[in-house]
C-alpha cells in the first residue's frame, strides 16, 4: 500500500510543468527525458551541453529535495529479470514512439496533439494491463 | 548562462518528481493498479504538470513568435500517427507495467547508486541506441 498523497502530487506536477514551461518559453524546446537522454549520444557539442545541464539538475533535483524531508525511495523491490526486460522494453518503446511519460504525456498532452495523447492513452492502458497481469501470476514468472 | 536554465529546469523537474513521489516504482505501480491497492495520487501530478505547461505555453506563444533564447517554437514535432507510435506506445506500457520505471524518475534515482536502477538505465540507454540505429 502507499498513502494518496493529492496535494504533494499536484505540488509535484505543479514544479514539473514549470520545468517543461521554462524549456519552451527559453529554448523552444520538448521537456521529454527519454528524448533528452537519447539525444545525448551525438557528436554535437552544443547538444550534449545543454542535455548534460539538465539530466545532472535532474540528478541534483531529488538531493536538494531530501534536504526537505523528500527522499528517492530506497527500497527498489524489483527481480533482475524484471529490471532487464523493463530497461529493454522502455528503451525500445520509448525510442519508437518518440517520447514517453514527459514528452508524450506532459508537453504533447499539454499542447493538445493528437498523436501525444493516442500515445498516452496506449501506453497507460497496457501498463495497467501489464502491473494487473504482474500482480495475477506473471509476477511469479520473472 | 543558457546551460544554467538547462541546469535549473532540471533541478526543478528533478524536485517535482521526488515531492509527488514518482520516482518510487512502487507509487507509479499502485497508480496503474485500479483493480487492488489503487493510488490515485499521480493523476495529480499529471493534471498539476499538463495544467501549468499548456496554461503557460498558451499565453507566451500567444504573444511571441520565438523563444527567449530565440529559437523557432515546435520546430520538428511530428503530428504523424503511424505503426511506430502505436507499437511503441504498446512496448513503454510493458516496460513501465513490468517495473514502475519510466525514463525520468530512473534518471532522478542515479544519486541513490541503487544497482537495479543503474543497470536499469544502461539496458534503457543501450536498447535506446540499438532502436535509433535500426529506424
Amino acid at each position: 500500500m502507499t498513502e494518496f498523497t493529492p496535494v504533494a502530487g499536484l505540488v509535484g506536477g505543479l514544479l514539473i510543468g514549470l520545468s517543461a514551461a521554462m524549456l519552451l518559453i527559453f529554448a523552444g524546446r520538448i521537456a521529454g527525458i527519454s528524448g533528452i537522454v537519447n539525444g545525448m549520444f551525438t557528436r554535437d557539442r552544443k547538444e550534449i551541453l545543454w542535455r548534460g545541464a539538465f539530466v545532472v539538475g535532474l540528478i541534483i533535483g531529488p538531493v536538494i529535495a531530501s534536504n526537505f524531508n523528500y527522499s528517492l525511495p530506497t527500497n527498489i523491490e524489483m527481480t533482475w529479470p524484471q529490471v532487464i526486460l523493463g530497461g529493454i522494453f522502455v528503451g525500445l518503446g520509448t525510442n519508437l514512439a518518440n517520447g514517453c511519460t514527459s514528452g508524450h504525456g506532459v508537453c504533447g498532452i499539454g499542447r493538445f496533439s493528437s498523436r501525444s495523447i493516442i500515445a498516452t492513452a496506449i501506453f497507460m492502458l497496457v501498463a495497467m494491463i501489464t502491473v494487473w497481469l504482474m500482480r495475477n501470476g506473471l509476477g511469479e514468472l520473472l | 548562462m543558457k546551460l544554467l536554465v538547462y541546469l535549473l529546469a532540471g533541478v526543478i523537474f528533478g524536485i517535482g518528481l521526488t515531492i509527488s513521489q514518482m520516482v518510487d516504482p512502487m507509487k507509479v505501480l499502485n497508480f496503474l493498479s485500479i483493480t487492488e491497492s489503487w493510488d490515485p495520487s499521480l493523476a495529480f501530478v499529471m493534471v498539476g504538470a499538463i495544467g501549468l505547461f499548456s496554461i503557460s505555453r498558451i499565453v507566451f506563444t500567444k504573444n511571441n513568435k520565438v523563444s527567449i533564447f530565440g529559437d523557432v517554437i515546435g520546430q520538428k514535432i511530428s503530428s504523424v500517427i503511424d505503426k511506430k507510435l502505436v507499437v511503441g506506445s504498446i512496448l513503454f506500457g510493458v516496460g513501465w507495467g513490468i517495473t514502475g520505471l519510466c525514463p525520468g524518475p530512473a534518471v532522478a534515482n542515479i544519486s541513490n547508486l541503487d544497482p537495479k536502477i543503474l543497470v536499469f538505465i544502461l539496458v534503457m540507454i543501450i536498447s535506446m541506441r540499438i532502436s535509433h540505429r535500426l529506424k
